[in-house]
C-alpha cells in the first residue's frame, strides 16, 4: 500500500485518529485557547482534512489554503511553540493508532514543510542553494 | 449519457468524470468548498430525488445520510438527481387542535399533521403565526400519533409565545415549514447506552427521541437528565416517571439549580456537574443535547473529552430570537 492514509484504514481509520488527536488538542493547555470558541463539528472536519493531508490521503490543499486558514490565529499569537505542540500531539496520536515510525517521520516532515505557511511568514532564508 | 442535476429550478448536465461540485462551479454556481476530497465536509448538499452514491456519503453522520445529505465533491451521479437549494422547502397550512398549559410557563400545542408530512422525532420545524411571525420549535410527537406536538415556552415580550398564550384558539390556521435538523435516533446498535440532557423545553425533542428509540426496540440503557432553575421549571414529570416505570432500561433524572432540597427525587446543582459526576466515562455512549446554547456547547465538549465519539454526539441548541425594542406606547 502506498500511503500511511491507506495503511491506517482510509476514511474510517482517520475518524478514529481524529477523535484521539482532537481530544488531545482540546486538553492541552499550550494550545487549547485557539479552539475554545470554535464549533466542534467544523473543527473536527478541519482536523480530519489536516490528518488526511499529512498522511498522504486524497487532498487538494495548497500553501495558500494553509496560509489563509491560519491568518486569524496568527493575529491571536500563533507561533512556533504552538506548531511544535501540535506536531508533538500528532506524533503521539499516530503512535497510539499503530503507525510505523518511518511513516511518522514522513508526517513530521510534511508538517515542517507547512510550518511557514501556517505561521504566515516567508520561507526561512535558504541554507542551501535553491534547486530551481 | 450525462446525468442531469436539478437545483432551484435549473438543470445542469454533469460530465463523464465530473463531480456535482465541479459541474456546479463550472456553471458559475457558488458552492462553499475547501478540500475537495471528502474530508472537510464544507460542500455538503442534500438530494431530494435520485440515488446518492455510497462514496459521496463516506464520513457523514447516520442521521445526515438518512436524509440524503452528501458531499458534492465526492459525488459522481449514477442517476439524475434533484438537489435542495438552501432555504428551499415547502410550507404547509395546518390547524391548532389543542392547547394545554402544562406548567413551567410551557404550552403544549397540538397541530393537525398535514397528510404528506414526514419527520423524525426530535427534528424541528418553523411555525408561522397568523401574523407571519416565524420561530423554530422541536417536535415532541411521533409520526404514528398523527398530531404534531410542540412545547412552547412563554418568553416575556416574545411575539410568538404571546400569540400562543394570549390569542391562539383551537381552530386557528397556522403555517409550518418542512422538518429540519439531524438530532434524532438512528437505528444501529440497539444496545448502545444513551445519555440525553436537556434544559427547559429542550425536553421536547428528547421526549420524542426516547419514545422513538424505545419503539424501535432499543434495549441499551437510556438516561435522561432534564434541568431547570427551580422545581417550578420542570414539566412532564409524571409522564416521564411513568415511562421509567414501564421501561426498565429508561431512567429519568430531574435536576434543579435551587430549591427542591425537600424533594428527594430531585438532583440539586449544576446539571453538567451532576451528569459528569454520575457518568465520568462515556466511551461507547451516544449523546443527545438540547436546549440552552451555552450549556449544549459546553456539554458537547465535555462529552467528547469524557470519551464519546464525535459522531455519536447529537446536539440541537435553541437559539433565542432577538426581542423587538419596547413599543413607545401601549
Amino acid at each position: 500500500m502506498s500511503s500511511l492514509y491507506e495503511r491506517l484504514g482510509g476514511q474510517e481509520g482517520l475518524d478514529k485518529a481524529v477523535d484521539i488527536f482532537y481530544r488531545k488538542v482540546l486538553m492541552d493547555d499550550r494550545i487549547s485557547q485557539f479552539f475554545e470558541d470554535t464549533d466542534m463539528d467544523v473543527q473536527a472536519a478541519k482536523q480530519k482534512a489536516f490528518l488526511t493531508m499529512v498522511t498522504g490521503g486524497p487532498n487538494n490543499y495548497t500553501g495558500k489554503n494553509m496560509r489563509d486558514g491560519h491568518t486569524d490565529m496568527v493575529k491571536r499569537g500563533l507561533n512556533d511553540s504552538h506548531v511544535d505542540a501540535v506536531v508533538e500531539l500528532l506524533v503521539e496520536t499516530l503512535r497510539e493508532v499503530g503507525a510505523p515510525e518511518a511513516d511518522i517521520q514522513t508526517v513530521v516532515s510534511v508538517c515542517e514543510g507547512a510550518r511557514n505557511d501556517v505561521l504566515n511568514r516567508d520561507a526561512a532564508p535558504a541554507q542551501a542553494p535553491a534547486a530551481s | 449519457m450525462a446525468n442531469i442535476i436539478e437545483l432551484a429550478g435549473e438543470k445542469y448536465a454533469v460530465g463523464e468524470n465530473e463531480t456535482v461540485l465541479d459541474a456546479l462551479l463550472r456553471e458559475g454556481i457558488s458552492v462553499p468548498n475547501s478540500c475537495r476530497a471528502g474530508a472537510c465536509q464544507c460542500c455538503m448538499m442534500r438530494a431530494v430525488e435520485g440515488d446518492v452514491p455510497v462514496k459521496a456519503q463516506v464520513g457523514l453522520k447516520p442521521s445526515l445520510k438518512e436524509q440524503g445529505y452528501f458531499l458534492s465533491c465526492s459525488c459522481q451521479p449514477t442517476t439524475d438527481m434533484k438537489l435542495e437549494a438552501p432555504g428551499e422547502g415547502l410550507h404547509y397550512e395546518t390547524q391548532i387542535i389543542a392547547l394545554e398549559d402544562v406548567g413551567a410557563a410551557v404550552m403544549r400545542v397540538h397541530l393537525e399533521m398535514p397528510i404528506d408530512y414526514t419527520y423524525r422525532p426530535g427534528q424541528f420545524l418553523t411555525l408561522f403565526s397568523p401574523d407571519g411571525v416565524a420561530r423554530s420549535y422541536s417536535l415532541a410527537s411521533l409520526p404514528a400519533e398523527d398530531v404534531l406536538e410542540l412545547h412552547i415556552r412563554r418568553i416575556p415580550g416574545g411575539r410568538m409565545s404571546t400569540y400562543i398564550f394570549e390569542q391562539a384558539q383551537v381552530g386557528d390556521t397556522v403555517k409550518i415549514g418542512t422538518p429540519a435538523g439531524d438530532c434524532f435516533y438512528t437505528d444501529g446498535d440497539l444496545q448502545q447506552p444513551m445519555l440525553l440532557v436537556g434544559t427547559g423545553t429542550g425536553l421536547a425533542p428528547l421526549w420524542g427521541i426516547i419514545r422513538d428509540a424505545l419503539g424501535r426496540g432499543h434495549t441499551g440503557q437510556m438516561v435522561l437528565f432534564h434541568g431547570a432553575l427551580n422545581p417550578d421549571g420542570l414539566y412532564h414529570r409524571n409522564e416521564l416517571a411513568a415511562l421509567a416505570g414501564e421501561f426498565a432500561n429508561f431512567q429519568y433524572c430531574p435536576c434543579v439549580m435551587n430549591g427542591g432540597e425537600d424533594d428527594t427525587t430531585l438532583n440539586v446543582g449544576a446539571i453538567d456537574k451532576i451528569v459528569l459526576s454520575t457518568y465520568p466515562s462515556l466511551k461507547g455512549w451516544r449523546g443527545f443535547l438540547c436546549g440552552n446554547p451555552d450549556l449544549v456547547k459546553m456539554l458537547k465538549k465535555k462529552f467528547f473529552l469524557a470519551g464519546m465519539d464525535m459522531k455519536s454526539i447529537y446536539a440541537d441548541a435553541f437559539i433565542p430570537s432577538p426581542q423587538p425594542a419596547e413599543p413607545a406606547t401601549v
